[in-house]
């Protein structure tokens, strides 16, 4: 093994686990002033439709590709399934999708 | 106890869709990083003790081009600072807990369990956080050593329609919340439309371009939304 490469993913771990771990330790949760505690319980669906968009239409650079896959994971997300369910019917849209083009 | 592992076992449930997505992701970055010259333990060692995916893609395309350590580091760090955004947010959710646990499963906050975790209904237990975490971080280690290992990936046609898995799972646990709540709707759309402008004007890096999309639509509309509270004095605040 590298010292330096060994170095380099110490360094990698600490300046990830630092950023995840500090809100958890300095804040208790709730004590903050109410717009700012209304704005930090937005954040996860905001963070999602930016998670989502526009990655899901570029990962390949058929454009339909992404539209596909989004499209099925909407519906079956909409007609109520189960996380699992839309993961993989959206795969398999896409092996379908692929098989043919 | 008997509580918090049966908790656990819900998380762990919930964190399946999480390790199939990894899945992928883990066996090709396994792959990447034989081909850039890492040994098998350095590989398993990264994903053990950084476990954030793109900044540890990212590394191996610094490695090749011969950066050097110190700018790996601050590149990760750039790159992984909106979890910083993900963990106070989540904080506001979880049940209290000593300090010591909530810094332990803080080591496994990543986009997909922070996702996970946040649109769970009601308060978040340290059993379900570490139920969530335990699976994808397993999924995330075992599989890279997978990729190195076997130094192949899934057939083509596979591999390709699993890289749609992660955005698939977020789009399954933001869509429960859309139909209950034109609010996440808002949120979520007016995220997106940031996001989609900043990558394509390319003016910030992908990291940034989401920290700075999620805050903007997460002030926003909670701005809209108290002074429309405000303005109707006593009238109902737009359902959460």
């Amino acid at each position: 093994m590298k010292t330096e490469i060994i170095w380099m993913i110490i360094g990698m771990g600490a300046v990830t686990y630092i950023p995840r771990m500090l809100p958890f330790v300095l804040f208790r949760g709730k004590e903050l002033p109410i717009f700012l505690q209304g704005v930090l319980k937005n954040v996860p669906f905001a963070t999602l439709g930016a998670l989502i968009f526009p990655g899901i239409l570029l990962i390949q650079e058929d454009i339909w590709y992404g539209i596909l896959g989004a499209g099925a994971a909407f519906l079956t997300a909409y007609l109520g399934a189960n996380v699992i369910v839309v993961v993989l019917s959206s795969i398999a849209v896409l092996t379908l999708y692929s098989y043919f083009v | 106890m008997e509580r918090q592992s049966s908790d656990f076992k819900r998380g762990v449930q919930a964190g399946i869709s999480i390790a199939i997505g990894y899945f992928p992701i883990a066996l090709t970055f396994g792959l990447l990083a034989k081909t850039t010259g890492l040994s098998i333990i350095e590989t398993v060692m990264m994903s053990m003790i950084v476990f954030a995916g793109a900044s540890q893609y990212i590394s191996l395309t610094l490695l090749t081009l011969g950066t050097g350590t110190f700018e790996i580091i601050l590149t990760t760090f750039i790159v992984n600072i909106r979890h910083f955004l993900m963990s106070a947010s989540l904080n506001e959710k979880v049940e209290e807990d000593r300090p010591l646990f909530k810094a332990l499963y803080a080591f496994g906050i990543t986009d997909e369990t922070f996702s996970v975790a946040a649109t769970k209904e009601g308060t978040v237990s340290t059993g379900y956080i570490f139920g969530v975490c335990s699976v994808s971080y397993a999924s995330w280690v075992v599989n890279s050593g997978i990729g190195h290992l076997v130094g192949a990936s899934l057939p083509e046609t596979l591999q390709e329609s699993m890289t749609v898995a992660l955005y698939a799972m977020f789009v399954g646990l933001l869509v429960p919340s859309m139909k209950k709540s034109t609010k996440a709707i808002y949120l979520a759309g007016v995220a997106a439309v940031f996001n989609t402008i900043f990558t394509f004007a390319e003016l910030l890096s992908t990291g940034w371009a989401i920290v700075l999309a999620t805050i903007l639509s997460a002030l926003i509309i909670e701005a809209v939304e108290s002074f429309k509270t405000r303005k109707a004095k006593g009238g109902k605040p737009l359902e959460d």
